[in-house]
């Protein structure tokens, strides 16, 4: 855990990058420090190991003060990854990644055995990478290597600094996502620093929105979105947080669990009859228990009349996977032109629907919560 | 053709010479570099500007004082020391001095040069400033550091003839006796066999070069 209390930070000229903020990070979390730049959230992060001395507070890391122990040694318990990723370029990747666990002294094996797990871990063949050099590697790939080498000593700390910052925009996605999916392994305390909002409701467990160096809103993501503490975080976040809370949202919160579904063998006129019983122009179509196999609607049940319900059912469906995040399934709404979309897991299992109308609800619901249906027009 | 008799009938001779001239070389450059290198570093610290733009600005001085008129300067100088003010150690003292501008601001601006962001990585994960400076600074500075000691000896080799004035052995013995007693088979053979002598040194150098470039910063 790690606790900052009244920390400030102020230089010889009489600047104030940090004006005295207290927060804690709990164990296992990633927090975002986020903010426009200049607002304290590189420094904030600096005074953690010291690579900026602090003025005035304290800084406790698992309750003692992080002043109390070596500087370096203290780096060497915390990852450290930068923007500018800082690879040696007279190193192999496996002397990179062994960076820390070469201070500490470990034996060739273990920092050979770390190299290739790290390796693994980032999605990289060990046997093709780890005797390059980091001008043989692509942007990404250099990116992964940085994060291995943060990672070189499996420190329980983990200081990020835009750590995705300088790669496209495409490669950025996947390279959160793939770091979303190791830290649910790893579980770091990590404290990552961005100024993009987008990253930050992605990434953060917790966001602590800086701003002139005080800290103004420290909360869950979502909650950053839905209750805005003052003009300043709504403005941050931008007019469209209900679409960026959609990121934060999965399919399964709001789809339909156990819809109504009907067989390929069924025939038409019973189909037709749950339709209008229901009053529905849609039903899915499982097989082999519950499998997915597409969907009916009701003017091609009518237009057929009779047979059976494989004739007139379109097999070609659009599905979201459990999972999905609810802006991804809105999209795929809105550029296949469906308002009703089967939510599936991992083996085409169906596990619900999603329809147009709850999406709808929900996002009605997101800003009452947030104070009335009009959020107040800055100017 | 009387070159190549004059070559043929002395060939121990020059070899000699060519002995004595590397040696002073050798001598010479082994204390150029070393003290170079250090001083290098020294300057390139943290909040040394000054003491290094004062450093590079008096190496830089020393290369334009004409290398007689130094020989000259250094005999008063080290009479007073009660040392030998003839012959080898004064030679070796003046190509130390010319030496020291291209290896003391090829090391100075190597390092200085080192991408931040490595030197910020470094520190981040825990290394010491020595750690930092021999593990990441100097491996990368290396390139430009020989580079800077092949310029110095190329133009020592050079210098070094003219040490012949003050008493000191080397390929320089022929040109002068060739300029004294107007002997141009003398004096030709002594420039050739200079500048062969320069260009397989630096020949050499370029290979250390390459053998010392870490692997990641080869082509």
């Amino acid at each position: 855990m790690i606790k900052l209390e009244n920390v400030k930070k102020v230089y010889p000229d009489g600047t104030e990058a940090v004006k005295g903020i207290t927060f804690e990070i709990n164990e296992g979390e990633l927090c975002v420090l986020l903010g426009p730049s200049g607002c304290g959230k590189t420094t904030t992060m600096k005074m953690i190991n010291r690579l900026i001395p602090i003025t005035e507070g304290h800084i406790y890391i698992d309750g003692t003060d992080n002043r109390e122990m070596d500087e370096n040694e203290l780096r060497r318990e915390m990852g450290y990854a930068i923007q500018e990723i800082g690879l040696f370029p007279h190193m192999t990747v496996r002397e990179n990644i062994a960076t820390v666990p070469t201070l500490k002294n470990w034996s060739d094996d273990e920092k050979e055995e770390r190299a290739r797990n790290l390796l693994n871990l980032m999605g990289m063949d060990p046997d093709e990478f780890i005797d390059k050099y980091p001008t043989e590697l692509s942007g990404g790939q250099r990116q992964r290597v940085g994060v291995a080498r943060s990672l070189g000593a499996d420190p329980p700390i983990m200081l990020m600094d835009e750590p995705f910052g300088a790669i496209d925009p495409i490669t950025r996605d996947r390279l959160q996502d793939e770091f979303l999916k190791i830290q649910n392994e790893i579980q770091k305390t990590i404290v990552f620093v961005t100024h993009d909002i987008n990253e930050a409701i992605k990434m953060g467990d917790k966001v602590a929105l800086l701003k002139e160096g005080e800290l103004i809103q420290y909360s869950q993501p979502a909650e950053l979105l839905a209750a805005p503490k003052n003009r300043f975080v709504r403005d941050f976040v931008g007019s469209d947080r209900t679409l960026k809370s959609l990121r934060l949202m999965k399919v399964d919160e709001a789809m339909k669990e156990s819809p109504r579904v009907v067989k390929e063998d069924q025939d038409l006129e019973s189909v037709g009859q749950i339709m209008r019983e229901e009053g529905v122009n849609y039903l899915i179509v499982v097989e082999n228990g519950n499998k997915l196999k597409g969907w009916i609607n009701r003017e091609d049940v009518e237009e057929a009349g009779q047979g059976r319900v494989a004739d007139a059912m379109v097999r070609d469906t659009e599905a979201a996977e459990t999972g999905t995040s609810l802006a991804n399934a809105l999209t795929v709404m809105l550029e296949r032109d469906v308002a009703n979309l089967p939510v599936v897991d991992g083996d085409n299992n169906l596990k619900g629907l999603l329809t147009f109308n709850d999406l709808q609800s929900l996002i009605g619901e997101t800003y009452t919560e947030s104070g009335g249906k009009h959020p107040e027009v800055s100017k | 053709m009387e070159v190549w008799q004059y070559i043929n009938s002395h060939w121990v001779t020059i070899g000699s010479w060519t002995m004595d001239h590397l040696w002073l070389i050798l001598v010479s450059n082994s204390f150029a570099v070393f003290i170079g290198v250090s001083l290098g570093i020294f300057i390139s610290g943290k909040g040394r500007e000054e003491v290094a733009d004062t450093v590079l600005y008096l190496a830089g001085i020393m290369m334009t004082i004409p290398s007689l008129a130094l020989f000259g300067l250094l005999m008063p100088l080290l009479s007073a020391l009660n040392l030998p003010s003839l012959g080898f150690l004064p030679a070796v003292i003046a190509l130390i001095l010319y030496g020291q501008l291209p290896i003391l601001r090829n090391t100075y601006t190597a390092i200085r040069e080192v991408d931040p962001a490595m030197i910020e990585a470094g520190r981040g994960m825990g290394m010491t400033s020595r750690q930092i400076l021999l593990k990441i600074k100097l491996p990368l500075a290396v390139p430009v550091i020989m580079a800077g000691l092949r310029n110095a000896v190329v133009i020592n080799i050079g210098i070094a003839t003219i040490a012949v004035f003050i008493g000191a052995r080397g390929l320089g013995v022929p040109i002068f006796r060739g300029l004294r007693t107007s002997r141009t088979d003398m004096i030709i053979t002594g420039a050739v066999f200079v500048s062969v002598l320069a260009l397989l040194v630096d020949g050499l150098l370029a290979l250390a070069e390459r053998k010392f470039t870490p692997e990641g910063l080869k082509k």
